[in-house]
């Protein structure tokens, strides 16, 4: 893991006018990698992922993708990574042999068994015309006709929106696939934490523009804690708690949410001389719905990936 | 690809409070210890698993070295994953440390749906008796 990372940016920022879109980013992908690029609509994901692919230049900071200043990506090196979006061009009267004919002229690492095996995945018949094609069925072309060149990393920006379960799915697989090849990256943005469950080894959170995690998805899950706190009457006032995120306050009884959970928080609690103190699991959802919750302090879990610049 | 099929399989569900590589390690623990797994029978390759549950196959590789870790499984080079004989990996005082929250857990929500001591220890003989019986059961297998 010691390769230079497949994506780094330093105090990445973009602006709107006066309104900052992303604000001081600073990341590391690791080569091999399938990273989720999470955050709330609006958060400033699909800024990032333009300005990474050089659509859009940074207001400040900079970039580098494959080690190339994302300012100036040269074709060769662009065409060396794969992106996949909504509004993929295609011409609705090509069938799909033929879209993917066009489309190898640009590419000379076209490998057009895996377009076939992608486009067979989602049971497209290659000579269905792409004016016919399902929602489902166009997003199982554009992944074949962004696959087939053989990216090293794949840049996915909300894949899986507006897609049926059975089409998500094989979505999700066909990145499960591409993991056979351990020096393939996938960088995808989504909502679907299920998705992120399955496939993602790191996970970022963009929150207002700024990151506020990136780590491994592991080391999110065990941040993120919930403890009860069983009292005989009613509870007590709560003290400061370092790292508190959410509270409930029923009776007799507190559930809280902490980041950073460890042995001072764990003191900080007992001190309040709970009848009964149990830790309860909670999913990766709800882990990240209180993270991002509007109560509670701010946190930060920026671990591992972290800049060390 | 000649040796034992695997007749066992797995089942993982996302958005779990229990993260999806403990789903797989309770899974063996629970297959191994009810007999629906013996000593010799091979497990998936992490590959194989990650494709057929869909999942990162880092987070099988997770799974699998925890188990190993355990004593549970060994990885035979060019063969695949086994379950072997269970070593002793915990002293047993840290065993015993092991049980207490299981049974505090398993206790207490038990307690919370009103069952008495009595009727508690009476369904706690049954299951076990249930537990081992199926073990002694599948024995017969190859």
């Amino acid at each position: 893991m010691n390769e230079p990372p497949v994506i780094r940016t330093r105090e990445l920022t973009r602006y709107f006018g006066r309104k900052p879109a992303v604000e001081g980013l600073t990341l590391d992908v690791p080569r091999g990698s399938v990273f989720a690029f999470l955050g709330r609509n609006g958060s400033g994901k699909t800024t990032t992922i333009r300005m990474l692919l050089g659509l859009m230049q940074p207001t400040r900071g900079t970039g580098a993708v494959l080690g190339h200043d994302i300012r100036a990506l040269p074709p060769g090196v662009r065409a060396r990574i794969g992106y996949l979006t909504e509004e993929h061009q295609l011409y609705g009267w090509m069938n799909v042999r033929e879209c993917g004919d066009f489309q190898s002229q640009f590419y000379p690492r076209w490998n057009e068994k895996v377009f076939r095996g992608v486009v067979g995945h989602f049971n497209l018949g290659l000579t269905a015309r792409v004016k016919d094609l399902s929602r489902g069925e166009r997003a199982g072309l554009c992944l074949g006709l962004t696959l087939a060149p053989e990216p090293e990393l794949l840049i996915l920006d909300d894949p899986t929106l507006g897609l049926d379960p059975v089409a998500c799915r094989s979505l999700v697989e066909s990145m499960i696939y591409l993991t056979r090849r351990s020096d393939r990256t996938i960088f995808f943005s989504s909502h679907q934490l299920a998705d992120v469950e399955r496939v993602a080894d790191y996970i970022a959170i963009m929150d207002h523009s700024v990151l506020r995690a990136c780590c491994p998805l592991e080391t999110f899950r065990n941040s993120v804690q919930q403890v009860r706190l069983q009292f005989p009457g009613a509870p007590p006032p709560l003290p400061a708690i370092p790292g508190l995120l959410q509270a409930f306050r029923t009776e007799g009884e507190l559930r809280l949410t902490c980041v950073h959970y460890n042995g001072a928080t764990e003191k900080a609690l007992r001190a309040l001389s709970p009848a009964q103190f149990e830790m309860v699991p909670i999913s990766l959802e709800d882990a990240f719905i209180s993270y991002l919750g509007e109560r509670g302090e701010k946190s930060f879990i920026l671990s591992e990936t972290e800049a060390k610049s | 690809m000649c040796i034992s099929t695997v007749k066992f399989s797995f089942a993982i569900s996302t958005g779990s409070k229990v993260p999806i590589y403990k789903q797989i390690t309770d899974q063996v623990w629970m297959a191994v210890a009810s007999g629906r797994l013996a000593v010799g029978d091979q497990l998936p390759s992490v590959r194989a698993l990650a494709e057929e549950l869909v999942v990162n196959p880092n987070t099988i590789a997770h799974a699998y070295s925890d188990l190993t870790r355990d004593g549970l499984i060994e990885s035979r080079a060019g063969r695949g994953v086994f379950i072997v004989q269970k070593r002793k990996v915990f002293t047993s005082e840290e065993a015993r440390r092991r049980l207490e929250p299981l049974l505090d857990a398993a206790i207490g929500e038990a307690m919370a749906l009103d069952f008495s001591p009595q009727e508690l220890s009476a369904a706690f003989q049954k299951k076990l008796d249930q537990w081992t019986q199926s073990k002694g059961g599948s024995s017969d297998h190859e």
